[in-house]
């Protein structure tokens, strides 16, 4: 049973992308990002997890902090406006608002339910280099009982500040996941973004 | 290239270091883009199949397992087993580096281990170097294929999914071993399996029950991983997205 699912989640795509999401959570000066220097932010993001996570908070609290951390750090508006594709483009502004909204706090709720599992793990920055129009900063995550994976996010100052849009777990884009996840989502609601977004809401 | 059949049914007997450097020679395949799902029906069908098993059997005899000691040493042990199939496959892509690798690793569990029910090697940098005749092929120039979810076995490729059963034939353990303690092998990759199921539950779940189409999900999980695993997606094309430039995907 070489490829089972099992061997898919070997990889801890959940975790991994809940931890490069906070990780990566910190403006990034870009033209001079080291090495070092991003792996000081990811260490600063890290002991930031942990802080949440060792509160003592409730889940249901929790969720709310890496919502906060989420919203600060990553360019939400342009992974909500990618993980909706192409329904993004026939939606009202006033549609796009809402569920950019609606958006950030499921995303935070789905992969901040997944925190507890890297109590005790790290992330040791191996290198950064720009990709074409943005850059992106090679990591190894190392969690508790597990081989360690290759943990990559990308950075871009587009939006006018350094923000993180997405995170690549052993070669599994995050993106592409939500993208596909959203889009299935839209249909199985026929189209309808206002029930999708009513829907996010209690997701 | 052209893999001629007599090669695979008769694998140790063929494959001759000549044949196996003008193999080698070829080159990997070319890295695939995109999703080629033309069985789609079909898998479908095999997906609900075996998420239905996961449901009904492998969820509920996994839960509470993983993560103990006693379901660690069965993981190893079954890990350990395999190796020298590893070893095999490593020879056959002509990766000699990687083959010493694995053997030093069998060696090293296999005594200091106990049999391979602790993993000293990892301890001592001789990390899990996992390979298949999945990768062989590739590593032979043949191409991915269609994508295909098989029956228990899961998320696959045609290449993988002639790998998997070439795997099974490829295994010296198979020979090697009396016929009761071979099965004890298979036995102990089974429940590792489970242990597994069990310990990365929240993972499986997450991705099988949680998400809106489980199929779209793992089709892409395991497409995206694989690649990655065979080195084809190292560098800035597989993974490029910049959705500044193309903000509504494709």
């Amino acid at each position: 049973m070489d490829n089972d699912f099992t061997q898919i989640s070997r990889r801890r795509f959940a975790a991994g992308f809940a931890l490069g999401s906070v990780a990566l959570a910190l403006p990034l000066p870009l033209r001079a990002l080291t090495v070092d220097e991003a792996r000081a932010l990811v260490d600063k993001a890290v002991g930031d997890i942990n802080k949440v996570i060792n509160s003592g908070k409730s889940e249901t609290a929790m969720y709310g902090d890496f919502e906060r951390i989420f919203s600060k750090y990553s360019d939400v508006a342009v992974i909500a406006r990618s993980a909706l594709g192409p329904a993004a483009k026939s939606a009202s502004s006033g549609q796009m608002n809402a569920f950019t909204k609606a958006y950030q706090g499921y995303i935070s709720r789905k992969y901040g339910r997944r925190f507890r599992e890297f109590i005790g793990g790290t992330i040791e920055v191996t290198g950064a280099q720009p990709v074409k129009s943005y850059y992106e900063v090679i990591s190894v995550a190392h969690l508790k009982g597990e081989a360690p994976f290759d943990l990559r996010w990308h950075v871009s100052d587009k939006s006018g500040r350094n923000l993180f849009f997405n995170i690549i777990i052993e070669g599994v884009n995050m993106l592409a996941s939500e993208r596909a996840e959203i889009g299935a989502m839209l249909d199985k609601r026929k189209g309808d973004l206002d029930a999708l977004i009513g829907d996010l809401k209690s997701a | 290239m052209k893999l001629s059949i007599p090669l695979l049914s008769a694998p140790y007997r063929a494959f001759s270091l000549v044949i196996l450097a003008g193999l080698a020679a070829c080159g990997p395949a070319p890295a695939p883009q995109g999703i080629n799902d033309p069985y789609e029906t079909e898998n479908r069908a095999t997906h609900a199949f075996n998420v239905a098993l996961d449901r009904n059997i492998l969820k509920p005899l996994s839960s509470g397992m993983g993560g103990g000691p006693v379901s660690t040493g069965i993981g190893n042990f079954a890990d350990n087993l395999g190796t020298p199939g590893d070893v095999v496959n490593n020879l056959l892509q002509v990766r000699l580096g990687r083959a010493t690798h694995n053997t030093l690793r069998f060696a090293i569990n296999s005594t200091i281990g106990l049999g391979g029910i602790f993993d000293p090697a990892t301890a001592m940098g001789v990390t899990e170097k996992k390979t298949d005749f999945g990768e062989t092929l590739h590593v032979w120039g043949v191409e991915e294929g269609a994508y295909v979810e098989l029956p228990l076995l899961g998320p696959s490729t045609q290449r993988d999914a002639l790998g998997s059963v070439v795997d099974l034939a490829l295994d010296p353990m198979n020979y090697l071993l009396p016929r009761p303690e071979s099965y004890v092998g298979t036995m102990a990759k089974l429940a590792a399996k489970l242990g597994d199921r069990g310990r990365y539950s929240a993972t499986v779940d997450s991705i099988l029950y949680d998400s809106a189409d489980s199929y779209i999900q793992a089709r892409l999980l395991y497409l995206q991983n694989r690649r990655y695993e065979l080195g084809q997606t190292s560098g800035e094309s597989a993974s490029f997205e910049d959705p500044y430039e193309d903000p509504y995907g494709q």
